[in-house]
């Protein structure tokens, strides 16, 4: 083949790339081995991570995966990581597709839905850029994201937007509220801003005052990009019916719905935006349709967005969708229904609640925020977190997201959650296990 | 075969322009452009006030097939966007010289893009340019 093309060797036919950016081993992955023994090492290496009871979320959430779901997405028929090409050979494909579209739309009461995007993170980041298109009267390309937005989704949307000329600026929580501090919004009225990023649930579990954001937004001429929590939407006000009209975009992560965490992916991003925009917005979009006999079918709608025909211009270089997992969320969805979803955020509420008030009557620990949350909540404890986690993890227990290091000024935080999976049970063990460890420390400085 | 009034002004990039009584200039898609294009569904036309210079992308013509960008010839200050071309795109279709005009401009002189007389557009569209 080398031949045939022109190279040498190898090394010749890749020397436009730089010798620092190559790499030549990838540590912990051994040379090539024959199958048995690739069976026998990755099952030695997932059994590694143990199945320990889990109290992290920060983005990624553990919730019950009925059986039928994974048992339809492997069908031959479905199991395909991509749109394919020639789509409009593939009906069933397209018609989750549009089922996956008519949820997410539903979901978050927003006009349109694409057919997904890779992950929240990378939505969030197509979001501000669809943001900054779409804001066609807006000459700053400033984007404002409160710093209690998802610390990775803003590094993942920092390094996707910095070399296009987006200038994201972070804005500052109330220490009391753990919220978006209103007095930094009140600061900036009357400048050119682009947009403004509000999650809700926010990063540390906490329900922002999405209204007052709006109200800001619209007096100001900022469209509003709102990264969600899709559970969450059973029970808060979505983003299409936020106050002044509703949020611009919607996105967040559809892996709660039929997604296992995987050791943190793939998952499955989701954006839905208002009907003024759609042409703005980045990936796929699945359409109902008739043929030439009138028989309904299902089509790729509004190409003339996507890269093979805009080229350079198009609204993303992103030309696919995340098929399978988009799948998952489907099927999961269409077993839960509105009524299961409901329930099944409910219990993450009352879960959530028990935990943080059978922690925090633990000596020595305390909830960092009041108001209202979901299924998150950042607690303080007295010493260095990296510690007490590595003892719970000793004890099989994932003790929380240490967010020290994002958020210094907390002090020794730790972001928990409980979803439904975990009993009451479950909360008794941590509590215990965590009040042992804290107490043993504390009998060692003694 | 497409039409190509002789009282217009062209461009290589298949833009047409007509100066108006007030001095502005009208721009829009050549009958050629649009059959070529075919169907449009879709005009992103610019917004009054808008600064532009010679050559700038401004507005969008989309059609279920592809996507193109106008071009304007002259530097200057949109007046109008044709505000019917949000709900009837087939406008461009149906009458490119008339109904289906884009943009208006007030020209700020200075450079503009080179234009063509309606014979020497013809000799470009029929070279498939």
């Amino acid at each position: 083949m080398l031949d045939r093309i022109g190279a040498a060797s190898l090394e010749d036919l890749f020397d436009e790339i730089p010798e620092s950016l190559r790499i030549t081993s990838l540590p912990g992955v051994p040379d090539a081995l024959p199958e048995m023994d690739v069976a026998r090492l990755a099952g030695t290496r997932a059994s590694a991570d143990g199945r320990p009871l889990n109290f992290i979320g920060a983005g990624a959430y553990e919730h019950h995966i009925p059986a039928p779901v994974w048992a339809l997405v492997t069908r031959g028929e479905i199991y395909s990581a991509y749109t394919p090409y020639q789509a409009e050979a593939s009906q069933g494909t397209l018609q989750i597709m549009y089922e996956y579209q008519s949820m997410i739309a539903g979901l978050t009461a927003m006009d349109v839905s694409n057919a997904s995007l890779y992950d929240g993170a990378s939505a969030l980041a197509e979001a501000c850029l669809m943001a900054v298109r779409a804001h066609r009267r807006s000459k700053s390309a400033r984007v404002l994201v409160p710093a209690t937005v998802n610390p990775t989704w803003r590094r993942v949307a920092g390094v996707m937007t910095e070399g296009q000329g987006l200038r994201m600026e972070t804005l500052p929580y109330d220490a009391a509220t753990g919220r978006l501090d209103p007095a930094s919004l009140a600061r900036l009225a009357g400048e050119d801003v682009t947009a403004i990023v509000v999650q809700q649930p926010n990063f540390f579990g906490q329900l922002e005052d999405v209204d007052a954001v709006m109200r800001w937004a619209r007096a100001n001429g900022a469209l509003v990009v709102a990264a969600v929590n899709p559970v969450a939407l059973a029970l808060i006000a979505p983003p299409g019916e936020w106050g002044d009209g509703g949020a611009d975009i919607a996105v967040g992560d559809a892996q709660p719905f039929g997604v296992p965490l995987s050791s943190g992916g793939p998952y499955v991003g989701f954006m839905a935006c208002r009907m003024e925009h759609v042409r703005q917005m980045p990936g796929r979009i699945a359409g109902r349709t008739v043929d030439t006999e009138g028989k309904p079918g299902f089509t790729l709608t509004l190409q003339a967005r996507e890269q093979h025909i805009r080229r350079a211009k198009a609204t993303s270089n992103i030309c696919t969708n995340q098929g399978l997992l988009m799948s998952a969320a489907t099927i999961h969805l269409a077993l839960l229904g509105p009524a299961g979803l409901e329930r099944v955020a409910r219990a993450c509420v009352a879960r959530t609640a028990e935990l943080v008030s059978a922690l925090t009557r633990l000596p020595g620990v305390k909830s960092a925020f009041t108001g209202p949350r979901f299924h998150e909540a950042v607690i303080r404890l007295e010493r260095p977190v990296a510690p007490v986690l590595e003892a719970l993890a000793a004890a099989g227990i994932v003790g929380g997201c240490d967010i020290g290091g994002d958020y210094p000024e907390l002090g020794h935080a730790l972001l928990v959650c409980a979803t439904e999976t975990r009993t009451q049970a479950d909360i008794g063990t941590y509590a215990r296990a965590l009040g042992s460890v804290l107490g043993r420390a504390a009998a060692q400085e003694a | 075969m497409s039409q190509t009034p002789a009282d217009l002004r062209y461009t290589k990039s298949h833009e047409w322009l007509r100066t108006l009584p007030d001095g502005t200039i009208e721009i829009g898609i050549t009958d050629h452009a649009q059959q070529a294009l075919g169907d449009l569904v879709f005009v992103e036309v610019p917004e009054a006030g808008r600064h532009l210079a010679a050559g700038d992308a401004c507005a969008v013509v989309e059609s279920v097939k592809a996507a193109s960008d106008v071009y304007s010839p002259v530097a200057g200050e949109v007046t109008a966007g044709n505000p019917r071309l949000a709900t009837e795109p087939e406008l461009i279709n149906r009458d490119p010289y008339g109904d289906g005009w884009i943009m208006r401009v007030k020209p700020a002189g200075g450079t503009a893009t080179e234009t063509l007389d309606a014979a020497a557009y013809e000799g470009v569209a029929a070279a498939g340019g």
